[in-house]
């Protein structure tokens, strides 16, 4: 029983950190251009020393 | 890649910043998102760009100097085309998409979390334990399930309001008594709880309706970058002779307008000054450019071809033709809401069937001598076992699923009730200019040419706006050819493009006589020789191969157009189809109403204003990428691209949704039928509901991504 006084909250932290987690990403727009992120991997300029590709 | 360095440089200014967004359809790979945001983002008086690649858009963040004007040439420069877009338009629909999957996230938090707390009640917890997670699960629950229900809650109540009923009311019933029963278990330390039931329930059919609205919004952000959105109005001369940009809606009659080449007319009115040539084919479907001269009227909606030209306004906003069209449009869209979505009537005969069913046995087990508590614990299993959580998903998912295929080859499709209507098309009807035909002059005969002539041809063709200029233009510079190098070109208008080439007069000129019957003619001369090369609007490439596959499958074709008998009888006869010429938009619809009233279901095939009311009166409809703004909005679908066997190809996936989406029915009814004689004979326990119910979701989406390939 002392265990599950420790394990539940952990748990259920576990669980309501990675709801934060979702809630947030999807605020801040991770989600708006799945495709374009796949696509960025692929430009390997970096900073602002970028002509033209 | 934000460009943050270039920015905080830049607010220095202390000026006021504005957002646009501009729809770049052009964007292919990442070279092109580098491209774009590197080349706007260190622009003078940009703070910051940024691609959205999924939605072929791009939003820039600037300073007021500059305008959306100066910002499309700049991304002309880079090679691109752009159209500005307005700053949120679709900000609705994505609200809507956000909530839900706000909501399949808190009630996937609560699925897990639950099914953690029952799978040890499950493997034996007993006593104070048993309950202790009961009342966890409980505390989860109850808010998860009043957060992530809403959306089905809220339907439900409005359909019930309205006196109908349809797949959220047995949802929210079952989803309602099954959290009502456990919380009473809960209270009395009874031993079953189907809390973990409710939540999964709710998880599962939140996923298909995120996937349904995500469906919506992707073809919407594909569509939306499509149009044209220009803003409509036009540069009125003042009294004091001065211009200025006036709205449409804000034009009078009375007022002069100046209207450069290749820009729309935003009202109806009469030539003052100029000479052009008008392209009426979006309003009348007419495919040949029309001559206009002083005096001669003009509509709204038509497009100045080849030079300026002074227009007084008659008819402005809600007089002009435009109007008239956009009203017919709105009377003739009225009867497709009535439509009723292939899930909704399946709900009309499940959810009677299953709220009978487990009234049924809760009064059969009062009746053969259990107690209330055992009776109603029955009943609400029985409800949580035919809750239509297969049913609910079978619908999204197939169509999402061929939504996305039919979207890879190049088929864009608004909503799943589109997919459901393709499917029972048995007659076609397409308009023919911009349709059935490319919508756009095509050189014939450009193979007499020898490489010579054709970059002398291009060389003059490319220094003149006149159509048929920028119809050999465009072709020449496809197949390639360098425009050689001719001096002194100058234009007269109605005569000609001439110039000199290594010392003979090089000339594109109106030819002697009418060469051709239907479409138009050019003469190139070079020296004493003389080539006329004819043009025409061409069929779209595979025309004839997707008349055939329609008749194939069971889906006659025949033409509908606005545009002369001559015209129209050329393309029918080419094609082997009937035909109806000269047809006002009047006419399309009652057409469209007198095959509908013999029992068919049409598909309607068209791009231009004059498609608008027949697009939105018919069963289903279907435009080209290259279609009007109006006739885009009104469709179902749009395809991309030239190629017309777009069309059986969307039929055909349609079909193949529609028996897929049967087939889960009937898995879903299938198990039902297996599982509920259990339920009403009181073995169900929650492990088994939990089980079942994930069991028959994972079956039915297994058999929708069968339509992965449904599209080829």
């Amino acid at each position: 029983m002392n265990g599950l006084l420790l394990l539940i909250p952990i748990a259920l932290g576990l669980g309501l950190s990675g709801l934060g987690a979702f809630l947030w990403a999807m605020n801040d727009g991770q989600f708006d251009d799945p495709d374009g992120a796949a696509m960025r991997i692929l430009i390997d300029d970096e900073g602002g020393s970028d002509v033209a590709a | 890649m934000n460009h943050a360095a270039h920015a905080s440089e830049f607010t220095q200014g202390t000026r006021h910043l504005e957002d646009s967004r501009f729809a770049v359809p052009g964007m292919r790979c990442a070279g092109c998102i580098s491209k774009l945001e590197s080349g706007i983002g260190l622009l003078p008086g940009v703070a910051a760009a940024r691609v959205n690649f999924s939605a072929k858009q791009l939003a820039v963040s600037h300073d007021d100097r500059l305008d959306d004007r100066a910002l499309i040439a700049e991304i002309g420069k880079l090679g691109f085309d752009a159209q500005p877009l307005s700053v949120n338009p679709l900000g609705t629909d994505h609200e809507e998409r956000k909530r839900l999957t706000r909501a399949l996230g808190v009630s996937g938090f609560g699925m897990m979390n639950i099914m953690l707390l029952s799978v040890s009640i499950w493997s034996g917890a007993a006593d104070i334990t048993r309950d202790l997670f009961h009342w966890l699960s409980a505390m989860i629950a109850v808010p998860v399930v009043a957060y992530a229900g809403r959306p089905f809650f809220s339907s439900a109540l409005m359909a019930l309001r309205h006196g109908r009923t349809n797949m959220d009311v047995p949802i929210s019933i079952g989803v309602i008594l099954a959290t009502g029963m456990s919380l009473y278990e809960t209270m009395f330390g009874g031993r079953e709880a189907y809390f973990e039931g409710a939540v999964m329930l709710l998880f599962f059919l939140l996923a298909g309706r995120v996937l349904d609205a995500m469906m919506r919004d992707r073809a919407r952000a594909g569509i939306e970058a499509l149009l044209r959105n220009q803003a409509p109005g036009a540069m009125v001369i003042g009294a004091d002779g001065a211009t200025r940009w006036v709205k449409a809606a804000d034009l009078k009659p009375g007022e002069r307008m100046l209207v450069a080449a290749g820009e729309n007319l935003a009202a109806d009115g009469v030539i003052e000054d100029g000479e052009t040539m008008c392209d009426l084919s979006l309003i009348s479907g007419e495919s040949a450019p029309q001559p206009r001269a002083v005096g001669d009227s003009v509509l709204a909606g038509s497009v100045n071809l080849s030079a300026p030209v002074t227009v007084r306004i008659t008819a402005a906003g809600p007089d002009t033709i435009i109007a008239d069209i956009a009203r017919l449009m709105d009377e003739a869209g009225q009867s497709r809401g009535r439509y009723v979505r292939i899930a909704d009537r399946a709900a009309r005969l499940y959810a009677p069937a299953v709220h009978l069913l487990a009234a049924l046995s809760c009064a059969g087990w009062l009746i053969a001598g259990a107690g209330w508590h055992q009776a109603l614990t029955i009943a609400t299993a029985v409800l949580i076992i035919t809750c239509p959580c297969a049913l609910g998903l079978a619908v999204p998912v197939s169509q999402v699923v061929a939504a996305g295929a039919l979207m890879r080859r190049g088929i864009l499709v608004k909503d799943g009730s589109a997919l459901e209507r393709f499917a029972k098309i048995d007659r076609v009807l397409f308009d023919k200019t911009g349709t059935l035909t490319l919508g756009r002059m095509t050189p014939l005969n450009l193979d007499v040419l020898t490489a010579e002539e054709q970059s002398v041809a291009l060389a003059l063709a490319q220094s003149s706006r006149h159509p048929i200029s920028r119809a050999l233009h465009g072709a020449l510079s496809a197949r390639g050819v360098i425009a050689a190098a001719v001096e002194q070109i100058r234009e007269e208008q109605g005569v000609g493009v001439h110039g000199l080439w290594r010392g003979q007069r090089v000339a594109l000129e109106r030819p002697a006589q009418s060469v051709a019957t239907s479409g138009a003619a050019t003469r190139l001369a070079m020296g004493d020789t003389h080539i006329d090369i004819t043009l025409a609007d061409a069929l779209r490439p595979d025309a004839q191969e997707a008349i055939t596959r329609l008749g194939l499958i069971g889906a006659p074709a025949t033409i509908i157009s606005g545009d002369r008998a001559e015209a129209v009888g050329a393309v029918a006869h080419q094609l082997g189809l009937t035909a109806q010429a000269r047809a006002l938009p009047q006419d399309k619809i009652a057409s469209i109403r007198r095959l509908q009233s013999a029992g068919h279901q049409v598909l309607m095939v068209g791009d231009g204003l004059n498609d608008g009311p027949a697009l939105a009166a018919a069963n289903a409809s279907l435009a080209p990428g290259s279609a009007t703004d109006m006739g885009q909005q009104a469709a179902d679908a749009v395809f991309t691209g030239d190629s017309l066997v777009a069309v059986p190809v969307m039929i055909a996936a349609a079909r193949r949704t529609l028996r897929v989406v049967k087939e889960n029915f009937g898995l879903a009814i299938g198990y039902n039928v297996l599982a509920v004689p259990l339920a009403i004979a009181g073995y169900v326990t929650p492990l088994i509901a939990a089980i079942a119910m994930s069991t028959s979701s994972v079956i039915v989406i297994a058999n929708a991504l069968r339509l992965k390939r449904c599209a080829q």
